[in-house]
């Protein structure tokens, strides 16, 4: 069956082809995002992984062993205010270099769009009401005793304080839940990252950049002495993270 | 005109079959993977090679050569004599003797799951890529089956059944050592361990005692155990991430794990995450072997971390030593991990040597 249909699409692609070879011969674009990472400016890859060559902005040197995120809905609002909206996921993981590139599954048509926007880690739709192997397979989920879902990131490394010993620390960012009393309390924390207005006159790359030292810094002055660990089921430092998490993305440049 | 050129291509395939029909292409019969329940609904699919797809023949080879002690160079050990089912297929002492009783340096490991490994990469460091590479190592390895693959063949090739079971299983007689690996792969491939307490109640059908539940609830408390960021979870019912780490055993290394393999000093110390499951069936524990009870583990994990360069972050409370558990915790944590025990795995009886 697969096969056949792949047949069919040669066969329409080809037809296609001949009528006209130019990529947006219907004006479609395809669009993928690429997603890079830096220090405070300073161009971070995996090869920068495992020595302690940061400073944060509370004064504490650090390395980082893990970073793995999710993001998700990627979605164009066009001028008339119409939405397209990808229901779709990527993990990125800067650990392993993958994921580090992502395509949209399907073409937008060519235009002037008023915002392109993602959402950082899972909307509480997404969250609750899918099951997703792929994001099991790499043990992704959130304890049931913290609601269940899955985390929106992973940062881990150590820190050294003044020069002492060095000290683990996993900074997991997951929806904030106050898990003390009879029952769970919720705040959300996934947020939307809106890149405004953007004319899409071809097939375009999004080049997204992560300051990882912004979630250290702003608003809140990260202490690591104090939170390096257990911070799942820590609902302020939750807030904290999703008040931090604001300022990391930005849109560094696009390709077209 | 392209239609014409269709019908064309049609009738000359047609005339091509027919003609072709006396030959008889002789094809092993396929056997799929029998995904369990949980896995099906929780995780992706397993790995299948293309060129090595599931058959009934190769299996059934693969079974043979598995039990059959001819890989070994003096005909005395059998990948069954480290990976006993009984064990959950591996061996209960330390280090396992090879055929002329030299030691390996690292714990034999329990087969199961294996296809689910979805980065191939096996060994406690990681070292082979894929299990049709793993079945290489062994036979010429000279602490395990000290044979040469050339003599092997040789054998297989005269004795009375192998060469009617590999034209069976490959459409061939004529017996290579990639044929031999194929086969076993493909049997070990069906060691599938899914039906444990826990899964049934996963699946509905059972319910857990109090410390049971309680120990699962240790096992998935990032201010408890915290154990679930590396070795699974309901959601992850292979109980592993097959990903590398130093869980604090040592302060310096003798075995360099997965630095071996990388040559990277920050892989220095770190081994392959193992599963939960069978651990009743599976001691010793850690790649070394060197904790003989489910409680030498977990006192490790509550008291016992020892600090290092490259010790996981995960591996919290370092400094006291680890993550604290009470006696009663510890007994239920225990308690828990027993109900990973699949006694039915070890019992299967298209596991065990007939
Ligand atoms: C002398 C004992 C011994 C024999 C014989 C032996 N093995 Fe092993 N096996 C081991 C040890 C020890 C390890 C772990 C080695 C390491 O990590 O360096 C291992 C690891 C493995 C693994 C990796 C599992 C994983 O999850 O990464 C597989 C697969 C395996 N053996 C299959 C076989 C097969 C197939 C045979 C027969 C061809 C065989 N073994 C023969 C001792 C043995
Ligand atoms: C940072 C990841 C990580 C965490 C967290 C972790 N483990 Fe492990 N575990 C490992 C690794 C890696 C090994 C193998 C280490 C070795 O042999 O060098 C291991 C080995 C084991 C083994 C031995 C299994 C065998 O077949 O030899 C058991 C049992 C175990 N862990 C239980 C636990 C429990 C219980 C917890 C929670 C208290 C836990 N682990 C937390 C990574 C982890």
């Amino acid at each position: 069956m697969k096969k056949n249909l792949l047949f069919v699409l040669i066969i329409v692609l080809s037809t296609i082809s001949c009528t006209d070879n130019s990529n947006n011969s219907f004006n479609q674009a395809n669009i993928s995002f690429n997603f890079k990472h830096n220090w405070d400016g300073t161009s971070i890859t995996n090869s920068d992984f495992n020595t302690i060559k940061f400073i944060n902005s509370n004064g504490e040197n650090l390395s980082i062993e893990r970073l793995r995120y999710l993001i998700s809905k990627i979605t164009f609002t066009t001028s008339a205010g119409e939405k397209l909206v990808f229901n779709d996921y990527n993990l990125v993981d800067l650990t392993y270099a993958s994921n580090l590139s992502y395509n949209l599954i399907t073409t937008i048509p060519i235009g002037t769009y008023n915002n392109v926007s993602f959402t950082f880690g899972f909307d509480n739709d997404a969250n609750y009401n899918g099951n997703y192997a792929d994001l099991n397979s790499v043990s992704w989920n959130v304890p049931a005793m913290l609601g269940g879902g899955y985390h929106f990131m992973q940062l881990e490394g150590k820190f050294t304080d003044n020069n002492t010993q060095e000290t683990g620390y996993a900074y997991h960012v997951i929806r904030a839940v106050d898990n003390t009393g009879d029952s769970l309390i919720f705040e959300d924390t996934f947020f939307e990252v809106n890149f405004g207005s953007v004319t899409i006159s071809d097939d375009t790359i999004f080049n997204i950049e992560m300051n990882i030292a912004e979630w250290f810094k702003n608003p809140n002055t990260w202490d690591l002495k104090v939170l390096n660990n257990m911070l799942m089921p820590n609902y302020d430092a939750q807030i904290m993270m999703f008040e931090n998490g604001q300022n990391v993305f930005s849109l560094e440049s696009i390709e077209q | 005109m392209k239609k014409l050129a269709i019908h064309i291509l049609l009738i000359i395939f047609i005339i091509l079959s027919c003609s072709n029909e006396d030959v008889q292409q002789y094809a092993p019969t396929p056997s799929l993977l029998k995904i369990p329940e949980l896995f099906e609904n929780n995780i992706l699919k397993p790995v299948i090679p293309s060129d090595n797809q599931q058959t009934v023949e190769g299996i059934e080879l693969g079974k043979k050569l598995f039990f059959d002690p001819i890989l070994s160079g003096d005909k005395t050990l059998a990948c069954a004599d480290c990976h006993a089912p009984e064990n959950a297929f591996t061996d209960s002492s330390r280090f396992s003797e090879g055929i002329d009783g030299s030691l390996g340096k690292r714990n034999s490991m329990p087969l199961f799951n294996l296809a689910w490994n979805y980065d191939e990469n096996f060994f406690w460091d990681g070292g082979t890529f894929s299990l049709e590479h793993q079945a290489f190592i062994p036979v010429s390895d000279p602490t395990e089956m000290k044979n040469s693959w050339k003599q092997l063949q040789q054998e297989l090739q005269k004795h009375p059944e192998y060469p009617n079971l590999f034209q069976k299983a490959f459409g061939t007689s004529k017996i290579d050592s990639t044929l031999v690996t194929k086969a076993i792969a493909q049997f070990e491939r069906t060691l599938i361990s899914a039906n444990s307490k826990f899964d049934k109640y996963l699946l509905g059908e059972v319910i857990l005692t109090p410390e049971e539940v309680d120990g699962f609830n240790i096992f998935m408390e990032e201010t408890k155990g915290d154990c679930f960021h590396c070795h699974g979870s309901d959601k992850n019912p292979l109980w592993t991430d097959n990903i590398f780490h130093n869980n604090g055993l040592d302060e310096t290394f003798t075995d360099l794990g997965l630095g071996t393999i990388t040559g990277d000093p920050a892989d220095n110390g770190k081994f392959k995450s193992p599963s939960l499951r069978n651990l009743i069936f599976t001691a010793p524990y850690m790649h070394d072997g060197r904790f003989t009870t489910i409680d030498e583990v977990i006192n490790h994990y509550s008291e016992g971390l020892k600090n290092s360069s490259t010790i996981d972050p995960l591996m919290k409370k370092v400094a006291q030593g680890g993550v604290g558990l009470s006696i009663q915790e510890k007994s239920n944590l225990k308690a828990f991990l027993l109900a990973l025990s699949d006694y039915d795995f070890i019992g299967n009886p298209d596991f065990i040597n007939d």
